[in-house]
Order: C-alpha cells, then structure tokens, then sequence
C-alpha cells in the first residue's frame, strides 16, 4: 500500500528541517553541547511535536510506522535533535494512550497540539540503580493536591520543556514497584542542577542530574498504573523510535561513505576500488538494521490498534522482543559505523571533512548506554528462564 | 492448591504484605511483586504443580492474584 500523500508531505518537512536547519547546527550543538532550539522551533512550525495527539484533539493522529520513518530522517542530520523529538514524542504517546478518560488531561494534549509545547521525561533517579521500573519518591496527596519531589539523576532537555512527566510510587507507602506518571506543567515545578553534561557524544540532548520539586493538582495524576503503560507505551515507544533515529545515523554514516567511494571510483574508472567489497558488506548490515525495526514498528503498530493486540503487549514474549530490537540496533549502529569510519579513512577520522564520521561514533556509543544493554540482557536473561517458543 | 501457591509467594514474591493473609484478588504488582520476582514465582509454580506455564499464559494478568494464579493452575492441571 503506498503511502497516503500527507505522509510523505510530512515525511518530507522532516527532511527539509534537517537538510535545512538541523545539520547546519549540528556542528556548533555538538561542539557547545547546547540544545537544537533552531530545528526544534522548525518541528514546532511544522506542529510536529502533536504528531501523536489525535486529529479531533487538534494533532496529526499519527501512527508508530509514520513517525518512527520521521525519527530516522531527523537521525540522519542532527543525533540530538532526533532523540529530543523522539523523547517528546514517547511522553505523548503515554497520555495519548493512557489518559485520554481524563477531561483534564485531555485538554492537556490539546495544548500540546495548540502551543507545541515540549515534554521532558523524569524516569531516572538517585538510588534505583538504573531500574526505570521501581522509585523511591512518592507522590504525598492532602486532599485534591499533591506534593512530590525527585532526585532525578538526568532529565534530558529539562531546562528546556514546558512540562515533565515523571515516575512516582502511588503513595508513601507503596511498594517500589507500585508506580504512576504525573504530568507536571511548567509553573507546578522547580528544578536544581546537580551534575553536568558534558559528554563524549549526544551533547545537544543537555541532560544534567536535577533535584526536582513540585505540586499540582490530583488531575494530573495520569489514570492506571504505570507498569502496564511501561510494557504497552513506553517501552515500545522507546526501543523502537530509538532504533529508528539511531537507524538515521547509520544511514548518513552510510551515506558518506558511498561518496566517498565513488569519488574513488571516479577517479579511476574502470577499476572497481578494494572499498567497494566494504561498502557492500556495510550495505548489507544496513539493510537489515532497516528491515529489523521496520518489522517491529509495523508489529506495534498493528497491535495498538486492537484491545486483544494491546492485552498482547504485557506479554513476556512482546518484552523479549522489544528489547531484542533496542539491543540489536544499539550494538548494529554503532558496528555500521565503524566499518564506514574503516572504509573512508583518515578521511572519515578528520572532524572537518564530508566523509566525517566522528560525531555519528561518538552519538552512536550512548545507545548501548541509554538503558544499558547489560540491563536489558539480564532482564531477557531472566524472561527467558520461563518463557518456551523461540 | 491455595496453601501452596501462598507458600510460594511467601518465598519468592518480595511481597511487603504476608501472603498468607492476603485477599484472593488482591493486586500482587501493588503488593511489592516485580516482573524480575514474578518470574521466580513462575518457574516455583511450574516446579511445585509439574507444569509448564504455555507463552500465552506469561502476562502480568495471569500473575496479578492468588485467584488468578489458582485459575491458571488449574486450567493446566485439568487437562
């Protein structure tokens, strides 16, 4: 089925932006490791940060597939542009699918269609050692109002969102595990720098530790418990847009590389050059890299769209399967590149030629990081002692 | 059936409440139960009844209660 006509109008002002905004900077955000406040502004215009919202809410109503080819345009100009967009988009897609019965928060998201306004995660915090799904803070409620602070070991773009959502037990006396998403909108918190970022790569994402402090208000309590969101929204959301995006990066890599070769081809026609044969094998590597997480948006894009689909998605077998894609594209990316880096040179070495391929390396080496692989493969470890159909 | 499945959520679950006395379909997840320690009930289960616990039958529902443990059980074990 070929794509409708405004997917690829989107996909197209994805492209522009990056071609057009996002690698002019690329350089100077990397280099200052400052945020990507010209192409975010770009993806405001274009009202792509409420790609997700639903069309009768004033969004785009987009599915997985679409943005995860939206999240590899913008990886092949810009690494930290793309995460930023990327990270925005797996909050949104939580409340898009986890809170639409509040009339608060439902109004919420038309504001996020309205006023573009950006979302930072706070998932991580001082003490969990890493374990997205178990906190140490609570959310204290008197009455309709609420308190909570969090030691949150990074907040990437936080200085730079409107609103966060974060992580939280349900009650001072919940168990660890026992875990909600609040969304807090900027005037309902403060945050305080605690660490730096400066980092050997993904540096325009600015994601420094922060002591956060907060109130609101018992609507902003995002419905259910945020377990079952991790395995049907945002752990999908996440492997599979960062796959995408890390995907981009392989491809400009890949890109660069194939120029470079021909340029040597030019040069002596006739004579195929001994970096070909690389090039091919590094093609190859890319292809299935690009099948791999085209596969697995398509499979959860088709199981959000049913209720037996999503009941599937708390499934051991679908957590295996997530974060198989998340390790595979995390450790592939980065091989791809290497073997560009291999076929290009010195060339590629030099931070200041077109065949450059520093920075993709240096961006390339946090996706074994983000949500260490280790991590995830002890959790597969672990799924798999119960778990029968290979 | 339900003594044992009890027994066995005592020992593996990390429950912060006693598995003795909880209620039959209270949330295990809320209990203190995480996915790492549910699957240690699991493979205690499946030692304990001498069954296999088929791929369709690993998600948080089927592990979510004692009730609904005991359901899963005994759907194996009937056969």
């Amino acid at each position: 089925m070929p794509p409708a006509p405004q997917t690829s109008t989107r996909l197209d002002a994805a492209h522009r932006i990056g071609r057009e905004i996002a690698a002019v900077h690329a350089g100077d955000v990397d280099k200052n490791a400052r945020f990507p406040r010209e192409s975010i502004a770009a993806l405001r215009d274009e009202k792509l940060l409420s790609a997700l919202v639903p069309v009768e809410l004033g969004g785009m109503g987009m599915g997985m597939m679409e943005l995860s080819t939206i999240c590899t345009a913008l990886g092949q100009y810009c690494s930290a542009t793309a995460m930023v967009f990327a990270m925005h988009q797996i909050q949104v897609a939580c409340l898009v699918r986890h809170a639409l019965s509040s009339s608060d928060l439902r109004a919420y998201l038309q504001s996020v269609a309205s006023e573009q306004r950006l979302i930072a995660s706070v998932t991580s915090e001082v003490g969990v050692g890493g374990d997205t799904r178990s906190s140490i803070c609570a959310i204290e409620q008197t009455q309709d109002r609420f308190v909570l602070a969090k030691d949150a070991t990074t907040i990437s773009y936080g200085e730079h969102a409107q609103d966060l959502l974060v992580t939280c037990r349900r009650h001072p006396a919940a168990a660890s595990g026992d875990q909600v998403m609040v969304l807090l909108k900027q005037g309902d918190f403060q945050l305080e720098r605690t660490s730096s970022w400066d980092t050997l790569g993904m540096r325009g994402t600015c994601s420094p530790g922060f002591k956060l402090t907060s109130s609101g208000h018992v609507s902003q309590i995002v419905p259910g418990d945020y377990g079952a969101m991790s395995s049907q929204t945002m752990v999908p959301f996440s492997h599979v847009l960062w796959a995408s995006l890390w995907l981009g990066i392989a491809i400009d890599a890949v890109a660069r590389t194939g120029s470079f070769v021909r340029a040597q081809a030019r040069a002596k026609p006739g004579v195929v050059p001994p970096a070909a044969l690389r090039l091919a094998e590094v093609s190859n590597m890319l292809q299935v890299l690009r099948i791999s997480t085209h596969d697995v948006a398509d499979e959860c894009e088709r199981l959000m769209s049913s209720s037996e689909g999503n009941e599937a998605m708390l499934a051991i077998g679908f957590s295996l399967k997530m974060n198989n894609v998340k390790i595979y594209a995390s450790e592939q990316t980065v091989a791809i590149i290497q073997a560009a880096l291999q076929i290009c040179g010195i060339v590629g070495y030099k931070n200041d030629t077109k065949y450059s391929l520093g920075r993709h390396l240096r961006d390339a080496f946090s996706a074994s990081l983000m949500v260490s692989n280790d991590r995830i493969y002890a959790k597969n470890a672990s799924m798999l002692l119960v778990h029968k159909d290979p | 059936m339900e003594d044992q499945i009890r027994n066995i959520l005592k020992e593996h679950g990390r429950l912060a409440s006693d598995a003795a006395t909880l209620a039959d379909n209270a949330d295990l997840y809320q209990a203190g139960m995480t996915s790492h320690s549910s699957v240690n009930v699991m493979l205690a289960l499946e030692a304990e009844f001498d069954v296999e616990f088929p791929d369709r039958m690993l998600k948080r529902a089927v592990f979510g209660s004692v009730a609904s443990i005991r359901a899963a059980i005994e759907e194996l074990t009937a056969a």
